[in-house]
């Protein structure tokens, strides 16, 4: 017993710290790379909201409309904008990265890999979390990048937030509770104030197709690696089953 | 004319091979008369094990390189076209960082079964030799291997790494600046970690893991009671308690291996990054030289030693923290190499040592994990405490040795393997 739990010591090493490079972002997302809809809705807001500044150099678009399931003629007529791009290109992006720098202040950052390097609750979190900071060149801060150089890119969808001190459902740090309205009052809480074309529960499900759709970016082979990772599996499981009884087999003569 | 006891085929091919190549006599000394103990256990599996991933290692490495680009400019992107644009490149890719995982484990877990039951003393000494020399080709394989992706952690690990020689009195410097070749991480030393990581190391590696095997043939291997199966032997001379590795060891392998690659090939296709432990998540950003990570951890395989490292915040005899720090990680390796003249026990395995071997071996293993977890974390105050702790139960379980091997009253090992 004593040697099974060392083993087991020695085996869940690399995961006893796991968790431990988490940001604490304020909202949640889980990809559902199975949701093409919702992919092909993210893909279509990135190219028309994003792509101008953000490239993805390492995503094709002829890849991504295979796997998102689009015929190449609605992808030719309605997802790519620039005359230099073809279909079997890489998302490259409109701008040069001496203008990016010259207007933001650095150029505009390569997304292809982002949800890798950021967590997908990270983009979804940072997509919701723009507000009016007229101290700011473009007018918005973000509370989950401070003093990020971006426009809020999706303000006419989303409307403009602002810091509020508001009543919400879930305690926040030194919030006091309502005992009648069994709510917390707050301050800095993000609330839209000037409405945009969409309603906050519509915007939402912008952002979380938009993080899904990077989230796929990441990485296109996971799509791959579940279609696969049965098949084998269940191969090395047949294949361990017959070693096991050749071993026994074998074994029955020695003693 | 050679050996004319040699074992030789009747005729046909075989026979016509045998008289100019000695595969029969080879196969049956390494495999059909390769008499092993019966008793293996559970922990003998991860030599086999080590050899298959091995192998996968240098397959899957073999196709990387075909795509790979070894320069600062195309590295990542290379990689990354690997991962999208090459045909299962992203199984081979994966089948490759998550064998390297795969390799520490078994080789952890194989040299514990060594330190357990003795498989390090005489007449095995140079088996040991063998494979910690293998063990350190392969950290240094690891560690230029884990450039190549040419990440942001790729980078500056490698920078904290070498910069560690910077700490040797008088020659650092220029010892550091002749290492990468620059006088910061760049192209050049992309290139020649990339030469160093698919020609130069696995030459090595491949030579040692033969010497390794060689060595083991001709002594024979321990077993878990530690008992030399080769003193009580049958009227034919072959040992009472060994049974030919194959096929016996063989087809008992197989389900071993069967049982690893079900767990190796459930963590490559749902879990490759080992939440940020196998495939760190800064180094899905390109290298940049000018932007320093918040945290700068090496992949855990490596943490324990850094952990020794980093807990050296002391100097000493006139030596400054860093470079004790660096001989004491160097140490921690070194001291491994002498254990077989550090155990005085009249028995190997421990399960006839005394309490004060076990004791020392469970503080050991404990100390050894808890250095590994403290190594990937960022360090506070208290944190470094315990990592002093840590390293100097490390360096106790092998310097006090020979003192609780010799002074506790061992059992007395039976004549024969039991069970």
């Amino acid at each position: 017993m004593k040697k099974q739990l060392f083993v087991l010591l020695f085996a869940l090493m690399p995961f006893m710290a796991w968790g431990a490079g988490g940001e604490d972002v304020p909202h949640s997302m889980t990809p559902d790379l199975q949701d093409q809809d919702s992919l092909q809705r993210g893909m279509k807001l990135y190219v028309n909201y994003c792509m101008g500044c953000h490239s993805l150099e390492h995503q094709r678009f002829a890849r991504a409309a295979e796997d998102l399931g689009m015929p190449q003629d609605l992808v030719e007529d309605n997802l790519i904008f620039s005359s230099s791009l073809a279909f079997n290109d890489q998302m490259h992006n409109a701008m040069k990265n001496e203008d990016g720098e010259n207007w933001f202040g650095a150029p505009p950052p390569d997304l292809t890999l982002r949800s890798r390097v950021r967590g997908t609750d990270w983009i979804y979190s940072y997509l919701l979390s723009f507000y009016k900071d007229p101290s700011r060149p473009f007018g918005v801060n973000n509370s989950v990048f401070e003093l990020v150089a971006m426009p809020n890119v999706l303000e006419p969808l989303q409307g403009v937030q602002e810091k509020v001190c508001a009543a919400v459902d879930r305690p926040v740090e030194g919030a006091e509770l309502d005992p009648l309205t069994g709510k917390y009052q707050a301050c800095g809480v993000l609330q839209v104030t000037q409405p945009g074309s969409m309603e906050p529960a519509e915007f939402e499900e912008v952002a979380y197709d938009l993080t899904n759709f990077l989230a796929y970016v990441g990485e296109p082979s996971k799509l791959q690696a579940q279609a696969l990772a049965p098949k084998v599996l269940i191969f090395i499981f047949i294949f361990g089953v017959i070693a096991y009884l050749l071993k026994r087999e074998y074994w029955r003569d020695v003693h | 004319m050679g050996n004319p006891n040699k074992a030789k085929a009747e005729s046909g091919f075989m026979r016509w091979i045998d008289d100019r190549f000695p595969a029969t006599q080879m196969v049956q000394e390494h495999l059909t008369q390769y008499y092993a103990p019966k008793n293996f256990n559970f922990f003998y599996i991860f030599g086999v094990l080590a050899m298959v991933v091995l192998v996968n290692q240098i397959l899957t490495g073999v196709w990387l390189t075909m795509s790979y680009n070894p320069s600062a400019e195309g590295a990542f992107a290379s990689v990354e076209y690997i991962m999208r644009d090459v045909e299962f490149g992203w199984l081979i890719r994966y089948m490759h960082s998550t064998g390297a995982t795969a390799f520490f484990a078994v080789i952890y877990l194989h040299m514990f079964r060594a330190l357990m039951y003795g498989s390090y003393k005489a007449p095995r000494e140079l088996i040991w030799i063998f494979g910690m020399a293998i063990y350190l080709a392969l950290m240094a394989e690891a560690f230029m291997g884990y450039l190549l992706p040419w990440g942001q952690m790729s980078y500056w690990g490698a920078q904290v790494i070498i910069s560690l020689f910077s700490a040797i009195p008088v020659i650092g410097g220029d010892l550091t600046q002749w290492i990468r070749g620059d006088f910061l991480i760049s192209g050049i030393t992309l290139n020649r970690f990339f030469a160093l990581h698919v020609v130069a190391l696995p030459i090595v590696i491949l030579a040692l893991v033969v010497l390794h095997i060689i060595a083991l043939h001709e002594v024979g291997s321990n077993n878990p009671d530690g008992v030399n199966i080769k003193a009580k032997k049958d009227e034919t001379g072959k040992p009472l308690d060994g049974i030919p590795f194959h096929p016996y060891y063989t087809v008992k392998d197989l389900v071993g291996i069967a049982i690893f690659l079900f767990v190796f090939a459930v963590v490559i296709f749902y879990f490759p990054e080992g939440g940020g432990y196998f495939l760190e998540k800064p180094n899905f950003e390109p290298a940049n030289p000018l932007v320093t990570p918040d945290h700068i951890a090496p992949v855990w395989y490596f943490t324990p030693f850094y952990a020794i490292l980093r807990a050296i915040t002391f100097s000493l005899f006139g030596l400054d923290a860093k470079f004790l720090g660096v001989l004491f990680m160097g140490g921690a390796i070194a001291v491994l190499f002498v254990l077989p003249w550090l155990d005085r026990s009249p028995v190997l395995s421990i399960r006839y040592k005394g309490w004060m071997s076990k004791v020392a071996l469970a503080v050991f293993a404990i100390s050894f994990i808890i250095l590994g977890i403290l190594g990937a974390l960022p360090t506070t105050a208290a944190r470094t405490v315990v990592a002093q702790i840590c390293t100097a139960l490390y360096f106790a379980f092998f310097l006090l040795m020979p003192i609780y091997t010799k002074l506790e009253k061992t059992k007395p090992v039976p004549e024969r393997v039991t069970g």
